[in-house]
């Protein structure tokens, strides 16, 4: 940045640079202007509804944030939340990555430090637009590492507005991703400087790259995989030296300390089977420096094949009986069910609802490729040939960057963020590559023609030359042509991508909007109208039953103790949730009572038309529960395979509580000018059950739009006591 | 959270906000008593039973069951502490009392007594049925018993019963043991199954069964033996405490004056059981006896006074209460050696039984689990006659803090001296390799 006001004054002198200096200048202030783009085209949320956080996840991520600035670190480390997760709790110090709470208080003690009379939410509203600005300045030094400083430009652009990163890092989306792919970018760029220099410098860099990845995201299992997967390529490869290895190991042991003093992630990063490739390829990496040492010593190959033969066989299965010794003894624990989920896409259907009853857990659907990647798509594959083209060392791993990722990309749907950054770089590569080439064609046409015509001699020779020439022609103009193309493509890249981000990512999610009659736009705020009713009405120690979804929004924004909540741990927990909305209500208020329930609230969108209610998350729910209950059945919930709500509904459905919650009292209101009464909009059927009575349950509370309901639990009948209760 | 608790405290004895009016929970004997009639005639044909009450400090007051005036509050207020309903035959209530009303007078923890008859009206029937019993529903039925019945000189078809099977509780009955049988003549009824809340005070014999005398029997009567109640009493879950009974008559002077002996007994008391009975069983009503009340809730660790927010997991911790019996004047430190404390989540993981230092205190220390979470300290304890106490009160209790745990443990000093030695080694090595030539 120096360099600026010094060509600055240069220019004012002469207006003339040398073209070393033009092209620092305009490299400059093209990496301040995408710097400046990429923070504010991610607030389009802020300047369409307010500064506010959005969705689920962010709320608890709010929460805790507010929760460490006012208490202070060590607090907030042994933070244990009662309000969460009731009775059972949760020690929220050791079970959050803390590197995103901690990011944003720091950038909040700067600014309060700077006299900048910041709130704390503002803070946590800008920092993923802040963190995607920085992966903009990372994506160029990372390009030009792999390629060169034009590639990296154009990285920098395409991530700027990439909408699969976009979609993540939009101002409000408080959550770990937002930060966790600036971490993930910025080790990478570091662990391949490293790899390409041998320094010990980067390579520490790069560990502590990984370290604060660790702190901020769970994904740092993909760099603590992907680099022994790329490392063991090289050394496959016959790629093996000094560099990386000091690279490598480096980076694995400090990386691997500083991993363990993540609480959330500690012993785990040494015992669990996501992490033993790391260990494996450590322990093979020392193999091969042995046997280079031997190779060394030894002067007699054949001797030396023998060796090698011996030594790798032996290091090889001793590695396996360690492997499976721990499994066996439990040392070692095998993979969760994440990890499997994301090898085998089918693994979480079958096994873990929990995790496939997430949307954003579902395989990937061509459209979302395309409408994350757009031109980015096709220029992938591009880029992948002229990194085949030019290998070495790093291109070597941006290509096993981009193939693994794009593979986990269609695996789920959320992991297309973490692909965004190896396609861009690819892209950028084939974009600048590209037009490198043709502007090189457009410029060098004169001197080849010159040069050709002075050293022409000769018979053939000259024959071909004049072909050449006859070429020119064509060639100049199909250059600009491409050219013309290749920018016209951009530009579509850019429309799109602005598009997106203002159509499709900006909204919060927990303030809706729809088009009226009249075009204009209408704003559902039931969900903080819900929260701050709770707020407000009820008791300080209130217990409110929901499904897990809104856990975090009522703990965050409700301030009121919820049962389950968005931090899935305890599966049986959520089960028991499940099984209660999808029982009778009679059988549901034993376990509602059991679990000093004080309110239910669920999420209906007949009236308004919002598709993502509970009605909609239901069969979620009977799996769930009937996972770990086998007296719910999904069968019974369904008609001939078929899930309805409406007069052929299966009796269960239409009696269970869920079913009750939602559709009390709808049956007698008019939802649409020409339908029945009782007709659900975001279904589009007449209800089935329109005579609703509630026995141990009272509403309390429904919202403008029907969205949230909210219904007390009664206390027990005064005069009369079950028998099962009889003391004695 | 120190008002949560309060709250929690003052739920204990009575749980709804109708407090004002109703007794107390400082002196819960009833005082006002609204005695509905059909009509007048009864206040001076059972005018024992009610100057029994009158003369321990009831203030009663008689109405016609039908007479429009009545009401059982005023201005969101209730003018009475208890009901008595000695109107068998009322089709219509007056005024604004309707079953509703009654059963929102018991909800709001006010005692009753119901007296229904031969012939009761379908509305008492009702508030049978709110309370959890239901009478024989022939009209005309009464309960018969051709062994237990009571020797008379004028009847003989049996429906004057004497009766001694009683509830065993010292509390509803008093200390002294009723020697003579009770003399009921009315219908039965049965005590719903689904409620456990009912208790049957006064069983019919096994021989009994309710049936119309007139008419011969067709059918086998729907209630017979010792399912028949002819005295129940139910303490609601608020403790409003309720008496019904399918006999008015033995409330009645002439009942309480004549002797009684029993078929096939040689035993003639001089007096039947009834005034001893009813009168020992309104103290019960009217909670001049076995009501309880728990106070001064009181946990903290052991070696401290203050109530602390929250615990640590295996803190030692102390736990006290003090509970008192109301003796109808007083509060009499309630002696017991089965009052007990649950640490509960889910389920109880300390179940310890309180011990008492007989002047009402009741005390225990345990340790807290090794299990986090939010546990409640539950004390619920249900005794046969008494109030039900069920205090509970939560109370988180959090993990260790990161620098709780012990700073060195010995199993690690092999790992310490590694770790050392470890670094002196490379240093001597580093040293070694770079300076030595």
């Amino acid at each position: 940045m120096a360099t600026m006001p010094a060509s600055a004054s240069d220019l004012l002198k002469s207006f003339k640079l040398k073209t070393k200096q033009q092209e620092l200048l305009i490299r400059v202030s093209i990496l301040c202007l995408v710097y400046i783009l990429a923070f504010i085209t991610r607030l389009f949320s802020v300047l369409r509804y307010e500064s506010m956080i959005h969705e689920f996840d962010p709320y608890f991520n709010y929460r805790t944030t507010l929760y460490l600035t006012e208490n202070g670190f060590y607090d907030f480390w042994n933070w244990f939340d009662y309000e969460s997760w009731y009775p059972l709790g949760r020690i929220v110090g050791g079970t959050l990555y803390p590197g995103l709470m901690v990011t944003a208080v720091l950038i909040y003690r700067i600014l309060r430090f700077l006299r900048f009379a910041v709130h704390i939410r503002e803070v946590c509203v800008l920092t993923a637009p802040f963190f995607a600005s920085n992966t903009t300045l990372v994506a160029y030094f990372f390009g030009k590492e792999i390629w060169d400083s034009g590639a990296g430009l154009v990285a920098a652009i395409l991530i700027a507005v990439c909408p699969g990163y976009i979609s993540r890092s939009v101002a409000g989306s408080y959550d770990n991703e937002g930060v966790a792919i600036f971490a993930l970018l910025f080790t990478f760029y570091v662990f391949v400087k490293a790899v390409n220099t041998g320094s010990l410098a980067w390579s520490l860099a790069s560990a502590f790259g990984y370290f604060y990845m660790v702190s901020a995201w769970g994904g740092y299992v993909f760099i603590i995989n992907l680099i022994p997967l790329y490392v063991l390529v090289l050394l496959i490869t016959g790629r093996y030296s000094m560099r990386l290895y000091v690279a490598y190991n480096c980076m694995y042991i400090l990386g691997m300390l500083l991993a363990m003093q993540i609480r959330f992630v500690g012993f785990q990063h040494v015992q669990s089977g996501e992490h033993m490739a790391a260990m494996g390829v450590f322990f093979l990496m020392q193999v091969f420096y042995f046997l280079d040492w031997v190779k060394h010593m030894l002067s007699d190959t054949k001797l030396f094949q023998a060796f090698l033969r011996i030594t790798v066989t032996s290091a090889v299965a001793v590695g396996g009986i360690a492997l499976g010794l721990g499994m066996v003894s439990g040392y070692i624990s095998p993979w969760t069910g994440r990890f499997y989920s994301l090898l085998d896409p089918t693994y979480a259907k079958d096994h873990i609802p929990i995790i496939a009853s997430v949307s954003e857990h579902q395989p990937t659907a061509w459209s979302s490729f395309m409408f994350d990647f757009h031109i980015l798509l096709f220029l992938f594959p591009a880029g992948l040939y002229f990194c085949f083209k030019r290998l070495s060392d790093a291109t070597i791993f941006i290509v096993m960057y981009g193939l693994t990722s794009m593979y986990f990309a269609g695996v789920m749907v959320r992991l297309i963020l973490v692909a965004t950054p190896a396609v861009c770089l690819i892209s950028a590569i084939a974009v600048s590559t590209t037009v490198k080439n043709l502007t090189v064609l457009l410029r060098s046409k004169n001197k080849v023609v010159q040069t050709g015509s002075t050293k022409g001699s000769g018979g053939s020779k000259s024959s071909s030359k004049a072909l050449l020439d006859q070429s020119q022609p064509f060639q100049k103009n199909g250059a600009i042509a491409l050219l013309f193309g290749a920018f016209y493509l951009l530009s579509r890249y850019a429309t799109h991508c602005t598009w997106v981000t203002s159509e499709a990512y900006s909204s919060p999610s927990i303030v809706l909007a729809a088009r009226g009659a009249h075009g204009n736009r209408v704003i559902f705020d039931d969900y903080r109208e819900a929260y701050f009713w709770l707020r407000q009405n009820t008791p300080q120690d209130a217990k409110v039953m929901s499904w897990w979804d809104y856990g975090y929004q009522i703990t965050a924004m409700g301030n009121r103790t919820v049962i389950v909540d968005n931090n899935t741990w305890n599966n049986t927990h959520i089960a028991t949730v499940g099984r209660a909305m999808s029982s009778y209500e009679d059988e549901a208020i034993e376990i509602i009572r059991s679990l000093d329930v004080d309110y239910v609230l669920v999420v209906f969108g007949g009236v308004t038309g919002y598709s993502s209610d509970d009605i909609n998350k239901f069969l979620w729910m009977v799996r769930i529960g009937g996972g770990v209950f086998p007296v719910i059945k999904e069968p019974d919930y369904l008609v001939n395979g078929e899930y309805r709500v409406d007069k052929g509904a299966a009796p269960k459905m239409l009696n269970c509580l869920m079913y009750k919650l939602c559709y009390y009292r709808f049956g007698e209101m008019m939802t649409e000018y020409g339908k029945p009464p009782g007709y659900d909009r975001a279904r589009g059927v007449e209800i089935g059950n329109k005579d609703v009575k509630l026995e141990h349950l009272e509403e309390a509370f429904t919202t403008s739009n029907w969205i949230v309901r909210i219904y007390r639990v009664k206390p027990a009948n005064n005069r009369w006591w079950l028998n099962r209760y009889k003391f004695g | 959270m120190g008002k949560l608790w309060l709250i929690c405290i003052a739920s204990i004895s009575i749980l709804l906000p109708f407090l004002c009016n109703a007794f107390s929970p400082e002196t819960p004997t009833d005082r006002r008593v609204l005695v509905l009639l059909d009509d007048f005639a009864i206040m001076s044909s059972h005018s024992l039973y009610f100057n029994a009450l009158k003369s321990r400090g009831f203030d009663l007051e008689f109405k016609l069951a039908d007479d429009p005036k009545i009401a059982l509050q005023r201005y969101g207020q209730y003018l009475y502490d208890a009901l008595i309903l000695f109107c068998p035959s009322v089709e219509r209530f007056g005024g604004s009392i309707d079953v509703a009303a009654i059963v929102n007078f018991v909800d709001s923890g006010h005692d009753l007594i119901v007296a229904a008859d031969v012939n009761a009206s379908d509305l008492i029937r009702e508030v049978g049925t709110e309370c959890g019993v239901d009478f024989d529903e022939d009209p005309s039925a009464m309960v018969i018993d051709h062994i237990g019945y009571a020797v008379s000189g004028t009847e003989g078809d049996h429906t004057l019963i004497a009766s001694d099977d009683f509830i065993k509780s010292d509390v509803i009955l008093g200390g002294k043991k009723i020697e003579a049988p009770i003399l009921f003549r009315g219908i039965g009824h049965a005590v719903s199954p689904a409620n456990s809340l009912v208790l049957k005070v006064l069983s019919a014999s096994p021989s009994a069964y309710s049936a119309n005398p007139k008419s011969k029997l067709s059918t086998p009567p729907p209630l017979t033996g010792s399912a028949i109640s002819l005295v129940s009493i139910v303490q609601a879950r608020n403790n409003a405490r309720l008496l019904i009974t399918g006999s008015l008559s033995m409330f009645s002077n002439r009942f309480f004056r004549s002797g009684v002996q029993k078929a096939r007994s040689q035993t003639k008391h001089e007096k039947s059981g009834n005034e001893q009975f009813l009168t020992e069983i309104s103290k019960w009503i009217f909670h001049e006896r076995g009501h309880l009340k728990a106070v001064n809730v009181k946990h903290h660790r052991v070696g401290e006074t203050d109530e602390p927010a929250l615990y640590r997991i295996n803190d030692e911790l102390e736990y006290a209460v003090e509970i008192y019996e109301w003796s109808g004047t007083s509060w009499e430190p309630y002696v017991a050696n089965d009052v007990q404390l649950q640490f509960y989540m889910m389920s109880p993981y300390v179940l310890k039984t309180l011990s008492s230092d007989k002047k009402g205190l009741y005390s225990t220390s345990f340790k807290v689990p090794d299990v986090y979470g939010v546990f409640q300290f539950k004390v619920e304890h249900q005794k046969l006659g008494y109030t039900s106490l069920s205090l509970s009160k939560q109370i988180p209790v959090r993990p260790y803090r990161h620098n709780e745990y012990e700073r060195f443990i010995p199993a690690a000093y092999p790992y310490y001296g590694a770790a050392f030695s470890m670094m002196a080694g490379f240093f001597i090595f580093s040293f070694a390799h770079l300076y030595s030539k």
